[in-house]
């Protein structure tokens, strides 16, 4: 596997225009002759998908919802990072891109995330111009937040909406190149496998979820734009159909993953009720601003919040870190959160969450501050728990809700397999070890709108215009492979077989052990083991799965059982990676590999590079390959929040 | 957040394709905690059946935080059931009591043909943003983003609009199949911005003219629409929409 990332010489600012100077263009009454699939509708997907179909290429978009206005994108609460300076605060390109890859603990790319602050100032001039109320002051220009622990004001958001607000901004522009006839719609489309002519992506195998067709779709180029891993772990704050399948699939095929093992775990989230509880709801964690957390002093702590008097709580985030107190990084904040749990000082019946209390908040600005502020936060929040937060404390505890890791891509966008391209959560690319608060929005709309679109040209100007089509044996073997798994995952129906077990009961068992050997706190151990767990899980899946219902039908039982069959086999993938990483950066923390005050601590001597898999077929090990990490324009420090 | 448990009953609606035939089914559900969501009552229900053997419910769910619209259903009668401003996936177990009898049916408007169990097409939503929901701007460089200014108070009318979560609750709801709450957030919001007033003479002419051609009747102002949104929206939105309506209409017979 050749890793060329293909970085553009010359200094960082210039970088990404000397790219768009040197890539070759395609002649505008050509590029009616190019189809380009685009799987994924979320920010990243559906931008590409419009700015793509504006162009003039003809684009098949793909999603699993009944509309290309649902993914999860949309529930994105805080807000999106942009260096607009429109405060005067001493914004800039390069702190906006200083501070992104410090807070990805010096794990990512400098020129790939230089690019990313550089044209995020264009996602507001085009969001605005597509009608997006974004929140505004009273004389009528933009307002801005702060957020993550971000110095400077640069976060714009609407309400507690704003993925909702920019997903239906790209929805918009997507339905209106549908009206233009450029763009196709293909909802309730699953990809379940990528076809690979003579080495170069020419389309992808589906299946129908109306119908249960297995459907084959050509195209000069193909763009995955399929989100993030999370709900390996069973338990996230990611939807619930988000899953692995179409990046995993395309990782067969030869795409390389990078860095599985970085996976983000959010701070505030609502904690889990009980048994039944299919996923985990996200508090933006903008509610730090303005939040206490607490956890009182003494274990077996019976006392209502209320009655605990201020010398019998412990404010640990204000102890520990006292120059950034509640507003340390997401990664400190869940680790914390679980080590005060883990000495037995967990609030509420399950004993796994803490407290974030607003009652000095609201004594000192007003209650009507700080329900303009987080208003809709604490409805929702009330919604589900039946508590009310300006009453007494939220409770939260972390959950896993993004992952950085994903497939690899050079400054194109462009996977190991030439004319496979990854966008948004789906690839690996800007955010290192960590992400911080309202960039995901930024980054997958950067890759949609500004960058995608420039770069598949620079790959397609090589390509024939000449008409795809599915009859090459590629399509032959794909379809034969995918119509084979449906069938595999079907044979115990009706066999009345005993001992069968449901995939959510597969799916549950690998993400506890996920959850406990390759969550919040690594080591060597709890990976190893998890090694030997993850294939026993997966034997037993295949063995032991039941599937109701059939193959050529509507049968969401049938779409879980393919997306957790991939996850059985990813997860391993993941534990392996986190395994060979024997440091603490960002959101991976090895227990080995801590200071003496406990905390994170990062190996450049022998870790300042991308893991990258390679697959190697059914039953073998996956081999790994170095992209070494240079940095030219930072320097890397230890991270400190004291 | 304790949270105890209840017994149910569950009448829920099974049709196996567009054009079958349905029928209600009864299922006895005991110790649901009323700490769970509405569809993890429904999880519980479909694990049960998937464990013997039996074809669990087909039900759309995503996000399950209320954002991304994809689930819906009608519950006892009301559009994503008793509770106001709350979707299917928001609804708790704890609006129930121990011994109820829960009725479940999809979504019901000759606009969104059923097409298994409780899922229903709504594509026909999509056809409608595609005949105008929009401002025509391509990706480029538009102008500096505060070089539109736009007060506050407008830009707080025009968020209440967008707050619109596509799920087709209302048409669900609407004695005439009518999904005008959707269709007129969509326009007030466009119209209320200086961005999208200049495409304001086609766009509502355009959009309710979508509407008609998929099936769906016009608004009688029963307001059920705004009782069962789940964002709750105003009709004042379907006045401004029928005002954008008749300037467009006059406009275009110029």
């Amino acid at each position: 596997m050749q890793l060329d990332s293909k970085i553009p010489e010359g200094p960082l600012a210039e970088k990404w225009d000397k790219a768009r100077f040197s890539n070759k263009l395609v002649n505008p009454a050509n590029k009616r002759k190019y189809e380009v699939i685009v799987v994924g509708t979320g920010l990243a997907g559906g931008a590409a998908a419009a700015t793509l179909g504006e162009l003039g290429y003809n684009v098949k978009s793909f999603c699993i919802q009944d509309s290309a206005r649902r993914a999860h994108s949309i529930a994105a609460q805080g807000g999106i990072n942009a260096a607009k300076n429109y405060q005067g605060d001493g914004d800039s390109i390069f702190r906006l891109f200083y501070d992104t890859i410090k807070g990805g603990d010096f794990r990512a790319r400098e020129a790939n995330v230089y690019r990313l602050a550089q044209v995020a100032n264009n996602i507001i001039d085009q969001g605005v111009a597509q009608g997006i109320p974004f929140a505004r002051e009273y004389g009528g220009t933009l307002a801005n937040r702060s957020f993550g622990g971000a110095q400077v004001s640069r976060t714009f958001y609407a309400r507690g909406q704003t993925g909702q607000q920019l997903l239906i901004g790209a929805y918009s522009a997507m339905m209106r190149q549908v009206a233009a006839g450029k763009v196709t719609l293909h909802t309730r489309q699953e990809m379940i496998d990528l076809v690979v002519v003579d080495g170069e992506a020419k389309g992808i195998i589906t299946r129908n979820l109306i119908t249960g067709e297995i459907e084959r779709h050509s195209a000069h180029a193909v763009v995955l734009a399929t989100g993030g891993y999370g709900n390996v772990y069973f338990l996230s704050t990611n939807a619930m159909a988000s899953n692995v399948t179409a990046a995993w699939r395309a990782h067969k095929r030869g795409a390389g993953f990078a860095n599985p093992c970085m996976v983000q775990i959010h701070p505030t989230c609502i904690p889990v009720h009980g048994d039944s509880q299919s996923k985990l709801t996200l508090m933006s964690e903008s509610l730090r601003n303005d939040g206490r957390v607490w956890v009182p002093k003494n274990a077996n702590e019976t006392r209502k919040a209320a009655d605990i008097p201020e010398s019998e709580r412990d404010y640990y985030l204000e102890r520990k870190y006292p120059s950034f107190g509640n507003l340390v990084p997401r990664d400190v904040a869940s680790r914390n959160a679980k080590q005060a749990c883990d000495d037995g000082l967990g609030v509420g019946e399950t004993k796994l969450g803490v407290y974030l209390d607003f009652s000095e908040a609201i004594q000192r600005d007003g209650l009507d501050v700080i329900l303009r502020k987080y208003g809709n936060l604490f409805h929702m929040y009330e919604k589900i728990t039946a508590s009310n937060p300006t009453k007494e404390p939220m409770m939260i505890y972390p959950a896993v809700h993004y992952t950085m890791g994903g497939l690899w891509v050079d400054y194109e966008l462009m996977t190991t397999v030439p004319g496979l391209y990854a966008a948004g959560e789906a690839n690996f690319s800007d955010h290192g070890a960590n992400r911080l608060g309202a960039s995901a929005l930024m980054q997958g709309l950067a890759d949609g709108y500004f960058v995608l679109p420039y770069t598949i040209g620079n790959y397609l100007a090589k390509v024939a215009p000449e008409p795809t089509n599915t009859n090459h044996e590629a399509f032959d073997e794909a379809e034969n492979s995918a119509r084979e798994l449906t069938t595999k995952l079907l044979k115990n129906t009706g066999s009345g077989k005993s001992g069968l077990k449901t995939v959510d009961y597969y799916h549950k068992k690998l993400g506890q052990v996920m959850w406990d050997d390759c969550g919040m706190g690594r080591n060597k151990e709890g990976l190893e083991d998890a090694l030997k767990v993850i294939p026993e899980i997966r034997e037993e899946f295949w063995d032991n799965v039941t599937v109701p219902g059939k193959g050529n039908e509507l049968n969401q039982s049938l779409e879980r059982a393919g997306r957790v069959a991939d996850f059985l086999e990813f997860g391993e993938l993941m534990v392996r990676d986190a395994l060979e990483r024997e440091e603490s950066c960002g959101g991976h923390f090895r227990e080995e590999s801590q200071t003496e005050e406990n905390e994170a601590k990062r190996d450049d001597e022998n870790f300042s590079h991308v893991s990258v898999w390679e697959h190697k077929g059914e039953g073998n090990k996956p081999v790994m390959h170095k992209e070494a990490l240079a940095f030219e324009n930072v320097t890397p420090s230890q991270r400190s929040y004291k | 957040m304790s949270s105890k448990t209840i017994n149910i009953i569950v009448k829920i609606w099974r049709q196996t394709g567009p054009h079958a035939k349905g029928n209600f089914e009864d299922h006895a559900l005991k110790d649901i905690s009323t700490g769970s969501s509405f569809l993890e009552m429904l999880d519980v229900m479909n694990e049960a059946l998937a464990n013997k053997g039996k074809e669990p419910i087909a039900f759309d769910h995503d996000c399950r935080e209320g954002i991304c619209g994809m689930c819906g259903a009608v519950v006892n009668g009301t559009a994503h059931g008793p509770e106001k401003e709350t979707t299917l996936c928001q609804l708790h177990m704890r609006s129930f009591k121990d011994g109820d009898t829960i009725i479940i049916e999809p979504f019901r408007a000759t606009g969104f043909p059923i097409v298994k169990d409780l899922i229903v097409d709504r594509s026909a939503l999509d056809s409608i943003i595609q005949a105008g929901g929009f401002i025509s701007v391509n990706t480029g460089s538009p102008q500096d983003a505060n070089s539109i200014l736009i007060p506050q108070h407008i830009a707080e009318q025009a968020m209440d609009a967008a707050a619109c979560i596509g799920c087709g609750a209302c048409a669900a709801a609407c004695p005439n199949a009518a999904p005008m709450l959707f269709i007129g957030a969509k326009i007030s919001q466009l119209a209320l911005l200086p961005q999208g007033q200049q495409e304001a003479r086609t766009r509502a002419v355009s959009m309710v003219g979508c509407m008609d051609e998929n099936g769906f009747g016009n608004c009688g102002n029963e307001r059920v629409c705004e009782n069962v949104c789940p964002k709750g929206i105003s009709i004042r939105h379907i006045a401004r929409m029928n005002r954008e309506y008749l300037k467009g209409a006059f406009a275009q017979s110029d």
